[in-house]
């Protein structure tokens, strides 16, 4: 049922994300800066808030006035905030709940993953409470609906002795008091929101609090312009001794309040729960799959923290050498924060195919899928490969070449094979040509792995893909899982462009070595004998 | 990156964020149907205990502590508060509103809301707060008339022992 849910959600998101990615390209794409995004609207509420707070007077009685008064005589600069910080509130919870459905539609929240998605549900009960007790504020006929269904929602709790929404029955019931104490929460709530999206994001390596300059200033700009277009406007005075008839819900705060009307106070309390265990539990649900994380072979480390550099999810630190060697650190994982995306296995020097130990080691490998492995199947598969155009397939498990039948070989990530992998395919002529086929570009699983490849393979992140690779040998095709027909058209293009080449002929560093056939026939012969 | 791609990328963040300005107060919600007010029954009031205070005995005095020694024995539960409410003499509301707290010492409260048509209507409320069995302790009757979008909220003046109609 869930599977088949998030099967749908990413259909979804991929119909709406790929138009994003062409239009704004992978850097600028909106939906892969949503958290980024979530930060930057925060900002905007943050100063905007401030600013409106030197205008706004906090007694029960000056309230509407004040807004007003900052609303119609100071439109051009307080208005102006005013409508800055409704929208820019909103528009956090667009990038909240789109977040929300996107890590789910992705698989993003399981195994290690529970930490963010377990600290995003106390973001979710912060973000709706600041903006909730925002809304009393104003004091106008929307705060006043606002105020007596929040309140007689939370006198369903057998936690108050009087009913609050008693203080919202008559005149002289509700006093300046009470206005300070909302005053005094509107400002407290978004500060521990705050606190709590840092804790959010701890334990991610190079988390995106910002987004990028250009697209910061078109929502910037995008967001002033309707500022002017749609000023945010109160909506008349409270009389307490009228019930509020027509109100101008905000519907991405307020959605659930008509439901308290049309289910009751107890209904709308059981969803609310049910939601949130469901949201706190579903990183247990079943299926449950998780790899053995990463282990370091000191033997091999030299503590050149290019792995720990590289580790998207702050699993891998640098401690003291405990082995003796002449080194001043060791790498060391954190099997708590480990994914077992291998990003670390292609980021260490020591992972390169060319070293001809019997028993191919590096510093840092996965138990589940080690780098020997990865070299006995590119062996494997490039031994399968027919001439001309022999391409053989670096497919991470989550791209659009995932599924591709023939020449493939399959990675947890791309960023999981060393650069001299590709180097290695090449110069010892098993195949004519490289595909790297990652995830869709702004949406890599891995967060990192498609950066990183990118930097590697264009020279600009140790360890690099050496200069002496014909780069026309190698394509990168960046797709997502539902994107396999445009996967195929360009696997199919690159092969006819590679049809064309003249056979490679790189000088090798090494020795002339076995061929595929003769080294194909070592690794099964090597299998049959463990087995 | 051209100037086009540029426009066609801000045309697409504007048109978002004018749909999220739209949405941020449109459309309007009713929570009362046009023509129609509201009758709200609400109070909080603690009936009385559930039984009378008792003078302790020298002897029952004696067997406590030093410093929790008392003359009398008060229990500390109440009682529930029984009301009822009658428009146009139909019965619309009737319970027994449990007392509050966890030892079931504090006041008993009701907070009901009626959505009627605007008219004319005869209210009668009755409250019993002792452990009489029939009866009532406070009663009170008055014929209002309902304006649309009003707001008559019935309370309890324990001070005085009346309802209010405000």
């Amino acid at each position: 049922m869930i599977g088949a849910v998030r099967t749908a959600l990413r259909y979804g998101f991929e119909l709406i994300e790929r138009p994003f990615e062409r239009l704004f390209g992978p850097a600028l794409n909106p939906l892969a800066q949503l958290g980024a995004l979530g930060f930057f609207f925060y900002w905007v509420v943050a100063v905007s808030g401030i600013y409106l707070f030197i205008f706004f007077d906090t007694g029960i009685e000056r309230a509407y006035e004040s807004v007003e008064y900052l609303t119609y005589d100071h439109w051009y600069h307080a208005g102006v905030m005013r409508s800055l910080h409704r929208y820019a509130s909103d528009l956090m919870v667009v990038m909240l709940v789109v977040h929300l459905l996107r890590e789910f539609a992705y698989d993003h929240y399981r195994g290690v993953r529970w930490y963010s998605w377990f600290t995003g549900l106390p973001i979710i009960w912060l973000l709706y409470s600041s903006g909730i007790t925002g809304y009393w504020l104003v004091w106008d006929r929307l705060a006043l609906y606002v105020a007596i269904t929040s309140s007689e929602l939370l006198d369903y709790l057998p936690i108050f002795g009087e009913p609050i929404a008693r203080n919202f029955i008559a005149t002289g019931t509700l006093t300046s008091r009470f206005f300070t104490l909302m005053v005094f929460m509107h400002i407290a709530l978004p500060l521990f929101l705050l606190f709590i999206m840092w804790v959010h994001i701890l334990r991610i390596s190079r988390p995106k609090v910002n987004p990028p300059r250009r697209l910061a200033i078109l929502m910037l700009v995008a967001l002033f312009a309707v500022s002017l277009w749609r000023p945010a406007l109160s909506q008349g005075p409270v009389d307490l001794a009228k019930a509020p008839l027509e109100i101008g819900l905000d519907w991405f705060f307020l959605p659930l309040y008509p439901l308290v009307d049309m289910w009751g106070r107890g209904e709308v309390w059981a969803m609310l729960g049910v939601f949130s265990l469901l949201i706190a539990l579903m990183p247990w649900l079943p299926p449950f799959r998780r790899a053995k994380p990463a282990e370091v072979d000191l033997a091999h480390c030299n503590g050149c923290a290019r792995c720990a550099e590289d580790c998207p999810y702050e699993a891998i630190r640098l401690v003291p050498r405990s082995d003796g060697l002449p080194f001043p650190t060791e790498a060391e994982v954190n099997a708590a924060h480990c994914v077992s995306c291998g990003i670390c296995v292609g980021a260490c020097p020591s992972s390169t195919p060319f070293r001809r130990t019997e028993d191919l080691k590096t510093g840092i490998d996965l138990p589940d899928y080690r780098l020997k492995e990865l070299r006995e199947r590119v062996v494997e598969v490039c031994n399968g490969l027919q001439r001309p155009g022999r391409i053989l397939i670096l497919a991470c498990d989550h791209g659009g070449g995932a599924r591709h039948v023939g020449g493939r070989v399959s990675l947890p990530c791309v960023a999981m094979a060393p650069p001299s992998l590709i180097d290695y395919a090449l110069s010892k002529d098993f195949a004519d040509g490289v595909v790297i086929a990652g995830c869709a570009e702004s949406a890599c699983f891995h967060r990192l792995g498609v950066a990183w490849t990118k930097a590697r393979v264009a020279g600009e992140r140790d360890p690099y893909l050496r200069a002496r690779v014909p780069r026309e040998r190698v394509r990168m095709i960046w797709t997502s899982a539902l994107e396999t027909r445009r996967f195929e058209r360009e696997l199919k293009a690159f092969a006819a462009e590679i049809a064309q080449l003249a056979p490679v002929r790189l000088r090798s560093p090494l020795p002339p070595s076995v061929g595929p056939v003769k080294m194909a026939k070592q690794v099964a012969v090597a299998g049959r004998s463990k087995g | 990156m051209s100037y086009l791609r540029l426009a066609g990328q801000f045309a697409v963040i504007l048109l978002l964020f004018a749909g999220v300005a739209a949405l941020a107060d449109w459309p309007t919600y009713r929570q009362v149907p046009p023509g129609y007010g509201v009758v709200m029954l609400t109070f909080v009031h603690g009936a009385e205990r559930v039984a009378e205070c008792r003078r302790l005995s020298a002897q029952e005095i004696a067997k406590l502590p030093p410093n929790m020694r008392r003359v009398q024995d008060c229990p500390r539960g109440r009682r529930p508060v029984y009301v009822e409410l009658d428009i146009d003499g139909r019965p619309i509301f009737r319970a027994s509103l449990p007392p509050s707290g966890i030892a079931g010492d504090g006041p008993a409260r009701v907070y009901e809301r009626f959505v009627l048509p605007a008219s004319d209507y005869d209210l009668a409320v009755r409250m019993r707060d002792t452990g009489r069995s029939e009866g009532f302790d406070h009663e009170s009757t008055k014929h209002v008339a309902l304006a649309p979008a009003q707001l008559l909220v019935i309370d309890f003046r324990a001070e005085t022992g009346e309802f209010v109609f405000r």
